[in-house]
């Protein structure tokens, strides 16, 4: 791994990634660049100083003026104008063997791309080969199938291993003291909250500050799990984590807390969930509580009498 | 221009590994520190610096917020840049002579994430983040080129380094990093593992101040007699990489480097002091990164502000006169912003 | 004082559900273009540019200032990226104003965007880490209680986030930018769709949108030399304000009370109806209309549902609200704050074409975003303050 990762040997425990990818529309210039590479050309386009840019973008970089609609072939053959040589490949990096990261000017272009460069085989945390010098001349090497993308070359110059370039970040992420805290009380079926010194309230899910005072917090207080609806929605779009269509998000108020929380309530029909509602947790299985809100699956109603909405006004 | 200054500057003790807090939990002690230092609780105005990839998720402004006590609901604006950014954003809003003070912040954990790949995120996304290309290599295509153009020795490379730490260690706020092995591989070649800035979390805020109301939050105000962001063609292969254009233009925009005894200067690899120096054309007099620099603590989105506010400390503390800080964004030093201050306040 | 900063230039591209036709900079440099040719400048006239948008998850493209520099013609010049959530367009707008009112630049370029086709918005608005608290998701989860409480709290009656709806669509029709277009909106039409987020129906909510939007704004010596009316900057204002605490009124925001409150200061309004002549105000669920009435001091609490059921907030009313069909019509979410900016200026400078509202002297821009949290909004008008 390189030195600049995390040095956590910590499993990653969120993971970005939009599902099935991007979906990009690159426009004339660019789709007009990958069309030729799928085809196996290289093109540049001309602008209106005459310059030939590769890539090709759809404006002088100098000037933002449109370039022209002049394509031209460049290349195969290119310059490396600079390099740089991983020894430890990433892997999110085209070759998971020792490359090169090279500047490559096509003849007949003004401009330089960014492409892999593979040199051969190598050991792991190799040093750069003597051979690989600015100045070198490299030609491109093109994937048998091509789609349409800059990965349309594999790399410049011999054998290599594809691999996929996907948008996958991860992450040890961690929620905070306060959050950390929280969560711990929840996984012992505890709802713990800050009391600010400044306003008095009790803020639920505690987060060591109090937002509307600016002050830390930390006198801790435990909540029941039963509290009162102040207001809701009647959500007739799936969700994950609701039981089923349509469901009821509605703002709780815990009793003793100075702020509701957005949460789910089911046990009773959408259409007669009221504001003013009296709810309570309904929890998950003791032995399946984790350290997740998730341990609490809705709130359902407690049957008491609701409360009148004067007392609740000041709270949505 | 209306003379503004920085008055206060505070930042976290950066840790290089995950010390269990969120972003906003390592905000709020520096927002507490710099109101109880300037004795202001509330700000004419307030900006941010911030980016969502840190933690792969949106809105982490939104929840930094809790931290800065926006109650009454204050006047605030945010950039997804380095905080260096907000900074500029407040410095132009205190322009108009509406209000006196600003609070500007910046935060970051990259400990969560592999940061170099993170950073493939930004680059274009037809051509550049579908290779996979990582901060770290593209830094290490511009090292190749600055160091052949100019037929530097690699081993510079490990002097620059070598200070950084050196200086790391003797300011609390940056880690404390062993000076650099003789024989350490290459990360990315030329760049090895200590010209790479290191895995840091982190956050800063500075609160600037125009005028009359500077003079009295700050005993010696670090006024900012110029202050100019430049970018240049996003595509390295666009670009001669040799040079920083953009840098020189801001400077000079920002009034030049002229005089200057020190320069706190956004170098995320050890090659950018040398391309940085050249394009200030600050000469070997002039103390470069004495808190170590990024290279000694790289908190991202605080590090260009930090960068002003290391920079601002000289002059607060008495020991400069006039000193330049600067910030980067992009691949390859392709956005630079550049700041001049001195304890005399210009006529504008 | 501030210098006096005026609006030159103004760019749309059509809204639409995908433009598959352009890239991203393609995108942007559409409506930067028109806001040029409206100008009657080019790239190199323009001496910075400050773009918005909302998170950078929509199209995966991180601090996207970087690669759109040169797209933006912004090599050797200042470029910034604004990000406020849904209020962004607004408040990118006032950034960029701001650098005029400092008297540091002359000409700047703004732009504001979203290519939601790119991705998928529920998606990119709520992915969430292993620590989160919430057991909800979705923004019409989120707003449909708050439209709840408002309908309890002043009385209103059910049909009124229709109006808005119906109003909001038959005014897109003489808009031809706008991306929602169905001839014939009635409120039979609107009630018989379903019920997506109970008390909201699906056509009483906004599109997702592809589309960017552009300004250039100028100094008083480049006003001068512009080829068409400039619109001249009153005032211009944000407020933010935390998302949950205790004592919080979410239907009536103080941020959005206390930014109106400066804005109309700024640009000498005390009495918001009558002085303003039309306003473009963020509305993306219907029932925001009768809401932000009140929020913005055009009635009293609890009265604003009976300015949109009396039809003052109809083109033809006394306060037009929403005359190019508003956000409801078309929403490419990080530039619908700033469309609402532009449409403003628009109107002031007599540009808005088939939904112009005559004799517009004064025109209100309004956006919000977050958890009804973030507030911009400038006040243009047709004089020089």
């Amino acid at each position: 791994m390189p030195s600049s990762d995390v040095p956590s040997s910590e499993p990653t425990n969120h993971v970005l990634e939009f599902p099935g990818g991007y979906t990009r529309s690159v426009g004339p210039v660019i789709g007009r660049f990958l069309s030729e590479l799928r085809d196996g050309r290289l093109k540049g386009v001309r602008t209106r100083t005459g310059r030939v840019l590769f890539p090709p973008v759809e404006y002088d970089p100098d000037t933002g003026d449109d370039v022209t609609d002049e394509f031209v072939d460049v290349g195969p053959v290119g310059t490396v104008t600079s390099w740089s040589w991983v020894p430890n490949p990433r892997k999110t990096h085209p070759l998971d063997r020792p490359f090169a990261w090279a500047l490559i000017r096509p003849d007949g272009a003004d401009t330089a791309l960014l492409h892999a460069l593979d040199l051969g085989v190598f050991e792991l945390g190799a040093k750069p080969p003597r051979r690989l010098k600015t100045g070198m001349r490299v030609r491109p090497r093109w994937r048998a199938e091509r789609v349409g993308g800059i990965g349309d070359i594999e790399c410049f110059q011999p054998e290599v291993t594809m691999i996929n370039a996907p948008s996958r970040l991860e992450y040890r992420l961690q929620g905070g003291r306060a959050l950390d805290r929280f969560l711990e009380g929840v996984e012992q079926g505890k709802i713990l909250g800050h009391r600010c010194d400044v306003c008095g309230q009790v803020i639920v899910p505690m987060k060591g500050l109090c937002p509307k005072d600016g002050v830390p917090t930390s006198e801790e207080v435990e909540l029941p799990d039963t509290g009162t609806v102040t207001t809701f929605a009647v959500n007739n779009l799936p969700d994950p984590r609701a039981p089923e269509v349509p469901f009821v998000s509605a703002y709780i108020l815990l009793d003793g807390a100075g702020l509701t929380m957005l949460a789910l309530v089911a046990g009773i029909p959408a259409d007669q969930v009221r504001m003013g509602m009296r709810v309570r947790a309904a929890w998950r299985p003791r032995e399946e509580w984790t350290r997740s809100m998730a341990n609490i699956r809705w709130f359902e109603p407690t049957g008491e009498p609701d409360v009148p909405f004067d007392e609740i006004k000041d709270h949505i | 221009m209306r003379p503004v200054a920085v008055v206060a500057f505070a930042q976290t003790r950066h840790t290089g590994e995950d010390a269990g807090l969120s972003e906003t939990e390592l905000l709020a002690p520096v927002i507490t520190e710099i109101k109880r230092r300037t004795g202001v609780t509330r700000f004419g105005f307030t900006c941010s610096g911030s980016n969502d990839y840190l933690v792969g998720a949106p809105f982490s402004f939104v929840s930094a917020l809790d931290a800065v006590g926006a109650w009454p609901p204050i006047s605030e604006s945010h950039v997804e840049m380095d905080a260096a950014w907000a900074l500029y954003e407040a410095w132009v809003k205190l322009q108009h002579g509406e209000v006196d003070t600003a609070l500007v912040y910046g935060f970051g954990k990259t400990s969560q994430a592999a940061y170099p790949e993170v950073f493939t995120q930004s680059l274009d996304p037809y051509y550049l983040a579908p290779l996979g290309v990582d901060q770290v290599s593209l830094a290490a295509l511009q090292a190749r080129a600055y160091l052949e153009h100019t037929r530097t020795d690699e081993r510079r490379l490990r002097e620059i380094a070598a200070k950084a730490r050196a200086d790391g260690r003797a300011n609390p706020s940056a880690l404390h990093l062993d000076d650099p092995g003789d024989d350490d591989g290459y990360e990315v070649a030329p760049l090895r593992p200590h010209d790479v800035a290191p895995v840091t979390d982190g956050a800063a805020a500075i609160v600037l101040a125009a005028g009359d109301k500077a003079r009295e939050l700050a005993e010696r105000p670090a006024w900012i007699t110029g202050i100019d962001h430049r970018g240049e063609p996003h595509q390295p292969g666009f670009r001669d990489l040799t040079s920083s254009p953009s840098t020189r233009l801001a400077a000079a925009k920002a009034g030049g480097a002229d005089g200057v005894e020190v320069a706190e200067l956004h170098t995320q690899f050890s090659h950018e002091e040398l391309i940085l120096r050249d394009a200030l054309d600050l000469g070997d007099g002039v103390a470069v990164n004495p808190s170590g620099g990024p290279l000694a603590a790289n908190p991202v989105m605080a590090t260009g502000l930090i960068r002003i506010g290391e920079a601002a400390a000289r002059i607060s503390g008495g020991t400069a006169g006039r000193v330049l800080a600067h910030a980067t964004s992009g691949p390859c030093l392709q956005q630079n912003l550049v700041c001049v201050m001195s304890g005399e306040q210009s006529d504008g | 004082m501030a210098n006096p900063c005026a609006v030159i230039g103004v760019g749309q591209t059509a809204y639409k559900t995908k433009r598959p036709d352009v890239s991203m900079a393609g995108l942007l440099r559409e409506a930067a273009r028109r806001a040029l040719d409206d100008a009657g400048l080019t790239w190199t006239d323009i001496d910075a540019v400050v773009i918005g948008k909302a998170p950078d998850l929509f199209e995966g493209v991180m601090m996207p200032e970087g690669y759109l520099a040169d797209a933006l013609g912004a090599s050797g010049k200042p470029i910034m990226r604004v990000h406020t959530a849904g209020s962004v367009g607004g408040s990118t707008a006032n950034v960029a104003a701001s650098l005029v009112q400092s008297g540091v630049h002359d000409r700047v370029l703004t732009v504001a965007w979203e290519k939601q086709s790119e991705s998928n918005a529920t998606w990119a608005l709520t992915v969430s880490g292993p620590y989160t608290t919430s057991l909800v998701v979705g923004a019409g989860g989120y707003f449909a209680p708050h439209i709840r409480a408002y309908m309890r709290r002043s009385g209103a009656p059910d049909h009124i986030g229709t109006l808005v709806a119906v109003k909001d669509r038959e005014n897109a029709l003489k808009n031809p930018y706008a991306h929602l277009k169905i001839p014939g909106i009635s409120r039979e039409m609107v009630e018989s769709t379903p019920m997506l987020w109970e008390p909201i129906r699906y056509l009483e909510t906004c599109p997702s949108s592809d589309g960017a939007c552009a300004m250039v704004l100028a100094s008083e010596d480049a006003a001068k030399r512009a080829p068409n009316k400039p619109a001249w900057v009153h005032g211009t204002a944000m407020r933010s304000e935390p998302i949950f605490f205790a004592g919080r009124d979410t239907v009536n925001p103080q941020g959005g009370i206390d930014c109106a409150a400066d804005v109309y200061r700024q640009a000498g309004i005390t009495d918001p109806r009558r002085e303003i002549d039309v306003a473009e105000v963020y509305v993306p669920f219907s029932w925001y209309e009768p809401m932000w009435l009140e929020n913005l001091g055009f009635c009293g609490e609890g009265e604003g549902w009976k300015l949109t059921e009396g039809g003052a907030t109809a083109l033809d009313g006394d306060i037009p609200w929403n005359a190019s069909g508003g956000v409801l019509s078309s929403n490419p979410i990080g530039a619908s704050g700033m469309i609402r900016f532009a449409e403003a200026a628009l109107q002031v400078r007599g540009m808005a074409g088939e939904h112009q509202v005559d004799g517009a002297r004064r025109a209100l821009g309004h956006a919000y975003g977050g958890g009804a949290q973030f507030f911009a909004m400038w006040i243009v008008g047709s004089d020089k303050p």
